[in-house]
């Protein structure tokens, strides 16, 4: 290994970046690849691939042996709405290692009070979202069941990488929720993108039983992304 | 995260800047219930100091003899560890599982 790096890559993970150093294991030739700009070749889709994966793996590429080595930066969890399930779910997904996040414009919501210890952001989704780093990373839920406060959350989300979109509302609120996205010019590919209603099916009851759902279905997109 | 990758290589990185030479350890490819996914990583040092783990410990002496090799000779070994059986100085896993690991020099 060239120790330039070596010293490269103790640098972006400093800075929070996810990077993958790629090393021909014949010859010893080595790419180190920032994932969020990742070259649009074999080995930069390859590496693209395991990075969203969080797994490291050997894989040949022009019949060549490679090993990727992925060094993500943590899982990010964006909560929008500092309602009442976002208060287990905030700290259950921080147990969980995520980087968590509660966006809400309501200040009589999104309070230090109630979310002690956290990320709070008292500004409008789209405005928040906007200044926040969405990728292969990031996992955002939407809580409020109010379109005004979701939907441009979810705007947000579906134009980015994100590896899971969740919104909280019955089937009949989500149906009315395809609509609107629909006429805001997102295709069924981009809409199926979203897990509505949220959560898997445990038949979770109460303010912190949901959290578990959804925070096992989040865990599950990461984990198993090929999964249907 | 499953692969946590701790500070071996920052690590690596201080003793390299001290003057020492270092070899890194990679977990390459597992087979079976390996105790360390892939990506995992043991950096070691001439005179052996090493940190991180490639194994739950059951290769990691092995791994170490052959990164000072690494380090004398600069040339990348490939090494491959399967399940322990009962002939004598032999070196593997308990767990049944197999793992390959890729030994090179930091230069």
């Amino acid at each position: 290994m060239n120790r330039a790096i070596l010293e490269a890559l103790v640098a972006a993970r400093d800075k929070g970046l996810s990077v993958v150093l790629a090393t021909r294991l014949d010859t010893g030739e080595e790419h180190l690849i920032d994932v969020r700009a990742a070259p649009k070749t074999a080995i930069g889709e390859a590496a693209r691939v395991a990075a969203t994966r969080d797994k490291s793996a050997p894989v040949e590429i022009d019949g060549a042996p490679w090993f990727l080595n992925v060094f993500n930066s943590p899982p990010t969890l964006y909560i929008v709405g500092a309602v009442h399930i976002a208060q287990p779910l905030s700290q259950m997904a921080a147990l969980a290692g995520f980087e968590v996040t509660v966006i809400d414009p309501r200040t009589a919501f999104a309070t230090n009070e109630r979310f002690p210890q956290l990320h709070l952001i008292t500004a409008w989704p789209d405005e928040a979202l906007a200044d926040l780093p969405m990728d292969h990373r990031t996992a955002v839920v939407t809580l409020t069941h109010d379109p005004k406060l979701d939907d441009p959350a979810l705007i947000a989300a579906l134009r980015s990488d994100a590896f899971y979109v969740g919104a909280l509302g019955s089937k009949k609120t989500h149906a009315a929720r395809i609509e609107r996205l629909k006429a805001a010019g997102f295709d069924d590919a981009a809409i199926e993108r979203i897990h509505g209603p949220v959560g898997l099916n445990i038949g979770a009851v109460s303010p912190a039983e949901i959290p578990v759902s959804i925070l096992g279905q989040i865990v599950e997109r990461m984990r198993k992304p090929d999964a249907a | 995260m499953i692969t946590d990758h701790d500070k071996v290589l920052e690590t690596a990185k201080d003793w390299l800047a001290q003057g020492h030479q270092v070899a890194l350890a990679t977990v390459t490819k597992t087979w079976g219930s390996a105790p360390r996914p892939a990506g995992s990583q043991l950096a070691v040092r001439a005179d052996q100091t090493f940190i991180g783990s490639v194994s739950g410990g059951c290769v990691e002496g092995a791994v170490i003899a052959e990164a000072v090799d690494t380090i004398a000779d600069g040339k990348p070994r490939k090494l491959s560890f399967g399940v322990s059986n009962d002939q004598a100085w032999s070196v593997g896993l308990a767990c049944g599982g197999q793992i390959d690991i890729y030994v090179e020099r930091i230069d």
